[in-house]
């Protein structure tokens, strides 16, 4: 059979294939029709041959087998160093036999492909710092993950996460409505706690233009009245834009490429027609690598830069609290072992391991933050990133994949934990659920606000 | 056929091999892609540069990067295999010679004792690279038959050129085979994996550059390899 109902080569661009393919619960036929769906090789070949220059090219060629690169991976680490689990033979034993073959493999070898790029590989790219020839496997296994979405062969949840980016443009069902609705209703909640507390919509002009990850206002809210109270105490001319103000890319981890460039422009958009001096991104380690590090190029934008200048949101607190805009009560600050999780998506991805570690200086009592050990651009990842946190078909490695993030944090011997990144979060909140070792996890926006020293005309007035 | 190989086929062998690589290097910078590849090349050469020269220098300085450091035994045996290989055969006093036969100048030799230990040393740590990848099952999975071919091929010279030096056996036998072996070895390097003598470079500054651009330089964080 060639191409199934839900498992076949065309992306999800409609609502109704959207609910059609939500509809088919855990994916049960869609896996069905997997096992029937054809490869089309001539085309998997043309588009190797289009696609793959010369560094992905030489990085298959002359990679030496030296095996230097297992012990790097947290995977091969937690999966009692089996050697599947190397890096070079993941990658060697699926993109590399697809190119040995000039793309004429069947079904089973891309199932086999499937698994492998999204169950044993995060795309946390901690491998490549190992590479005596500076080979990358991750960005190579998220060119195989290209490949295999093309072909149709792409976990269920990662074929609905990018076709809500193609309905929605978002990763969840929030519509435009929704979401100026959430921040009209966040606004009013909090209003009585922050007199004059506002979430301006498209407001053209200001200082800051806002974005975030639609699972907030989908399911944690209260992140947006985060935002909105630390923007209103610092004193920030911000805004947030009506369209385009979804930044994360389920597309990007589902190797939907067509849909990565159709959602960054969506958000580039917006930064033209509201023209703030920058934009600042939410604590969402792979929203901030689709929108700032990769979407560029997706977009086409030769200089690698958004169309203005664009941070995460660590980096513009730590501005903040080394600007004095936000102050902290000290004797507010943490007196307990807390420890920080490096978001490999923008700490190694983008090099903001020395600012994090500048907001904890304000926020900490000396003494009491713990690094993890490794740390910084050599940390691993939290296990489950690059998708592997959503897709239900491979839970149980992803459960194994949490180990080497729990080993990690309970060596520090700290309970709570700060991942200023969405999924980091949810995977440590996962853990904790797993694992049972009794730690506390939270995002920087919620610990800070309970430390704030807030300026006496910005406190409620008492009756 | 001593004339031949050191002759004609000398000269045939420098040409295809050295002009080879130089084709390998130039075909990789043409196939690089600023969009495909992610990387902004051109407007931020700067950075890319510089994060490339650090990558680089962390990778050919001894115990330099983390991966040096957290494997030393490999560390040592990598770095003597790879010094003895390089070393050897351009200070070689034998070499020499005949380079200054051919063009009327020549390199500083090396004592004939330090060229003697360096070729020892490429042997030995040849050798300890063909057991680990027997030896443990992270390399095994890896390695192919054209892996331990490579292997062959690079190490057969000193064997010969050591068998010919000590002038066991037939020396005009061992010295021919040697230049064969030889030729053999420079002829591989552009067609083979062997040609990251020129593309360890390129693929090393590449990522070098990645991270110099995008992944940290510009943010004024250099990355600690």
């Amino acid at each position: 059979m060639p191409e199934g109902i839900f498992c076949n080569k065309t992306p999800i661009n409609t609502e109704e294939q959207l609910k059609a393919t939500l509809g088919d619960k855990g994916g049960k036929q869609y896996y069905e029709e997997m096992n029937h769906l054809d490869v089309d090789t001539d085309k998997l070949w043309s588009t190797i041959q289009k696609t793959m220059k010369s560094r992905t090219k030489t990085w298959l060629d002359i990679c030496a087998h030296c095996g230097l690169c297992a012990e790097s991976c947290f995977l091969y680490q937690v999966n009692g160093r089996v050697p599947e689990q190397v890096p070079s033979y993941k990658i060697q034993s699926t993109l590399g036999v697809m190119v040995k073959k000039k793309g004429k493999v069947d079904n089973a070898f891309m199932q086999m492909c499937m698994e492998t790029a999204w169950s044993k590989c995060t795309c946390c790219n901690r491998c490549g710092m190992y590479c005596p020839h500076g080979i990358d496997v991750g960005v190579m296994f998220s060119y195989l993950r290209g490949l295999l979405y093309s072909q149709g062969f792409v976990p269920w949840e990662l074929k609905i996460g990018s076709g809500m980016h193609r309905v929605y443009r978002a990763q969840m069902d929030v519509t435009t409505e929704d979401w100026v609705e959430t921040c009209e209703w966040m606004a009013e909640e909090n209003e009585e706690d922050w007199p004059g507390l506002e979430i301006p919509v498209d407001k053209v002009g200001a200082d800051i233009m806002y974005t975030c990850n639609a699972r907030e206002p989908k399911h944690y809210p209260e992140d947006i009245a985060e935002a909105a109270i630390l923007f209103h105490v610092a004193g920030e001319n911000w805004t947030v834009p009506s369209e385009g103000w979804e930044q994360t890319s389920l597309s990007m981890f589902a190797g939907d490429w067509e849909c990565c460039k159709d959602n960054v422009l969506n958000v580039y958009s917006a930064l033209e027609r509201l023209k703030p001096k920058r934009a600042i991104g939410t604590e969402c380690g792979h929203a901030h690598r689709a929108t700032v590090i990769e979407g560029p190029y997706w977009a086409g934008r030769p200089d690698g830069q958004p169309p203005v200048p664009y941070i995460h949101y660590v980096e513009w607190l730590a501005e903040a609290l080394r600007s004095g805009k936000l102050k902290i009560d000290p004797s507010k600050r943490i007196k307990e072992l807390v420890t920080l999780q490096d978001s490999c998506n923008y700490v190694r991805n983008q090099g903001l391991k020395d600012v994090t570690r500048e907001i904890l200086s304000y926020i900490v009592e000396p003494g009491y933050f713990v690094e993890m050990s490794p740390n910084k651009e050599h940390n691993y990842c939290c296990g489950g990133g690059g998708g592997f946190n959503g897709i239900g078909l491979y839970r149980a490695q992803r459960n194994v994949a949490l180990r080497k993030k729990m080993e990690q944090i309970l060596d520090t011997g700290a309970k709570l934990v700060i991942a200023p990144c969405h999924n980091c979060w949810d995977a440590i909140r996962d853990l904790e659920e797993e694992y049972k070792i009794g730690i506390r996890w939270s995002f920087l926006k919620p610990l800070i606000i309970k430390m704030l020293d807030v300026p006496e005309h910005l406190r409620p007035t008492e009756e | 056929m001593y004339d031949f190989l050191t002759g004609p086929m000398l000269w045939a062998t420098f040409i295809v091999s050295f002009g080879g690589l130089l084709v390998r290097t130039v075909m990789y910078v043409k196939g690089l892609n600023w969009q495909l590849d992610r990387v902004a090349y051109r407007p931020n050469m700067k950075y890319g540069i510089r994060g490339g020269v650090r990558s680089i220098l962390a990778f050919i300085i001894p115990f330099k990067a983390r991966l040096w450091q957290t494997r030393p035994g490999f560390t040592l045996l990598f770095f003597a295999f790879h010094i003895g290989l390089l070393v050897t055969p351009v200070f070689l006093e034998a070499h020499n010679v005949m380079f200054r036969n051919a063009f009327g100048f020549s390199l500083p030799a090396l004592p004939t004792g330090v060229a003697d230990g360096l070729a020892w040393v490429c042997l030995v740590g040849g050798l300890f690279l063909l057991l680990r990848r027997i030896a443990f099952p992270e390399v095994r999975i890896l390695t192919t038959f054209y892996d331990y071919l490579l292997l062959v091929i690079s190490v057969m010279p000193f064997i010969t050129g050591l068998i010919a030096r000590y002038e066991m056996g037939n020396y005009d036998f061992w010295l021919a085979a040697h230049i064969a072996s030889g030729e053999i070895w420079l002829l591989a390097l552009p067609f083979t994996k062997l040609s990251h003598v020129v593309l360890f470079f390129m693929s090393r500054m590449q990522l070098g550059m990645d991270y110099g651009i995008k992944r940290g330089g510009m943010k004024g964080t250099d990355m600690a390899w």
